[in-house]
């Protein structure tokens, strides 16, 4: 049997074939065992879904582009566990879709910035971020302050379930009211606020 | 680690990485013994006239370095955990090296954070090697609200001046960095009334010797006296006990105009201090209190 290249090279129909073969090997042996794994699909203890507030918040912290500087992915060394915390889990972004992990660092990593500081100064600095810390380069986001869109909250919400979010009918009927009067800022605080809480460090 | 919901997949994960590898050395073994002897034969291609393409080997220096690849996958299947459920030889995991890490910082520095934490603090504060640790936490974990020069911002203490909402003996503020604060001040606005409110903000600014009308710091002397003595004393000069602050020592934390007085007695104010022993631990925690300590001993 003469196999050499010439037969993929004179029929593109093997060409196509034998490339997607290579090609989805990485990914048949990297990624599609993480879907059965317990650590990367199971919910860490305390980890909850988005309740539409926080969902809210975590698509306008998506829209302002925020995973572009600031990560959500502490890596087990000591130089970032001193810095940021417990280093992040699989099952912390288990209701993440799409997870915001980013791979950019021109600001901190956010993913345990719940309760590290006041809700006022997270007002503070998303509206002015030289406010309160002069040295920073953060854009300021002063168009924050305006009620939320809530007209999509409950197919947002249903969207995420046919993923797999536990939603209840009644989570999914309340959440247009839950966002009533909430602005843009309330919500990506409130989002911001509950980031990475689940893990606790304790020294 | 790997908690694979069923055996099936680490079957799955091994069997696909081995049939690469000998898919990779077949092809390796393939082109090793093509292309020994004789000229290089044509693609039989044609282009523009006379343009052909020799069909030659794959150079024998990237074929070994390919070989030498296949090898060094072994290696690492062997001391690493990457078949199956093998631990590898090394028993190497992320998680034990960052243990490993923490491990190897802890008997390194241990040691000189000890050293501090049993001494007293006001002792800590006046040594130079602490004071530089200090700084350092300091711009790490506190400098985002009080400042790099602690001197705070609008809404957030000056740590620098000597003066304290919370108190500062070296306890106070240990258990501040400990346990965190809240100061809130209720909003006044409905209680007072429009004119009421302005007539207790010149009281307020009164209190300090700032510019007043004298006649409406008169009126709002009995409104203070209603309204703000249970927090703020009957002198105005605070209660540290409940993070009021002193209202006679023209140190403010909003601003001090008289309409930043009105909106902060209407609308009340709200502080936090997030608690940061759970992320700092005790010895930081000690020498970030000598640190702070030793800012206001600086005056």
């Amino acid at each position: 049997m003469k196999l050499n290249n010439e037969i993929i090279e004179r029929h593109v129909g093997w060409l196509i074939v034998l490339t997607l073969l290579v090609i989805s090997v990485g990914g048949l042996v990297e990624i599609v065992p993480l879907f059965f794994q317990q650590s990367t699909t199971t919910p860490v203890e305390g980890v909850k879904p988005y309740d539409p507030v926080r969902l809210v918040g975590r698509d306008i912290y998506v829209r302002e582009g925020c995973y572009n500087c600031h990560s959500q992915m502490i890596r087990p060394f000591r130089a970032e566990t001193e810095r940021y915390g417990h280093y992040s889990v699989a099952g912390e972004f288990v209701y993440d879709r799409p997870f915001q992990w980013g791979s950019k660092r021109t600001g901190p990593d956010l993913a345990r910035v719940g309760g590290r500081y006041s809700d006022t100064w997270q007002r503070m600095h998303l509206i002015n971020p030289r406010d309160v810390v002069p040295e920073s380069n953060m854009p300021a986001f002063p168009w924050l302050q305006r009620p939320v869109k809530s007209d999509d909250i409950e197919s947002k919400l249903r969207g995420l379930r046919a993923l797999g979010v536990p939603y209840t009918d009644a989570d999914i009927a309340g959440a247009a009211k839950q966002l009533e009067g909430v602005s843009e800022l309330d919500a990506i605080v409130a989002y911001l606020q509950g980031l990475g809480t689940a893990v606790k460090n304790t020294r | 680690m790997s908690d694979f919901v069923s055996e099936f997949w680490h079957y799955y994960v091994a069997g696909l990485t081995i049939l690469s590898l000998l898919y990779c050395a077949w092809v390796l073994v393939s082109n090793m013994s093509r292309g020994k002897a004789g000229p290089a034969e044509l693609h039989g291609h044609v282009w523009d006239e006379d343009l052909q393409e020799y069909n030659n080997p794959l150079p024998r220096w990237w074929l070994y370095l390919f070989w030498l690849t296949l090898i060094f996958s072994l290696g690492y299947f062997l001391l690493y955990p990457a078949l199956g459920t093998s631990a590898g030889r090394l028993g190497w995991s992320s998680k034990g090296e960052y243990e490993a890490e923490m491990a190897r910082a802890a008997e390194r520095y241990d040691p000189i954070f000890d050293k501090y934490l049993k001494q007293d603090l006001q002792a800590v504060a006046a040594d130079p090697e602490a004071q530089a640790m200090g700084q350092r936490l300091f711009l790490t974990y506190c400098a985002q609200c009080h400042g790099a020069d602690a001197r705070g911002s609008r809404g957030f203490p000056n740590l620098a001046d000597g003066d304290w909402l919370h108190g500062g003996t070296p306890e106070a503020i240990k258990t501040t960095i400990t346990q965190g604060r809240t100061g809130v001040m209720p909003p006044l606005g409905a209680a007072l009334g429009g004119e009421g409110t302005k007539d207790v903000a010149n009281y307020v600014r009164s209190l300090s010797g700032l510019a007043h009308d004298s006649l409406r710091a008169q009126r709002g002397r009995e409104g203070f006296a209603q309204n703000c003595v249970a927090c703020h004393g009957a002198d105005g000069k605070g209660n540290v006990a409940l993070g009021a602050p002193n209202l006679t020592d023209r140190i403010w934390l909003y601003g001090s105009s008289e309409a930043v007085i009105i909106e902060t007695i209407s609308k009340g104010r709200q502080n936090q201090m997030p608690a940061f022993h759970d992320l700092l631990g005790d010895s930081k925690v000690h020498l970030l209190s000598a640190y702070v300590l030793s800012l206001s001993r600086q005056q």
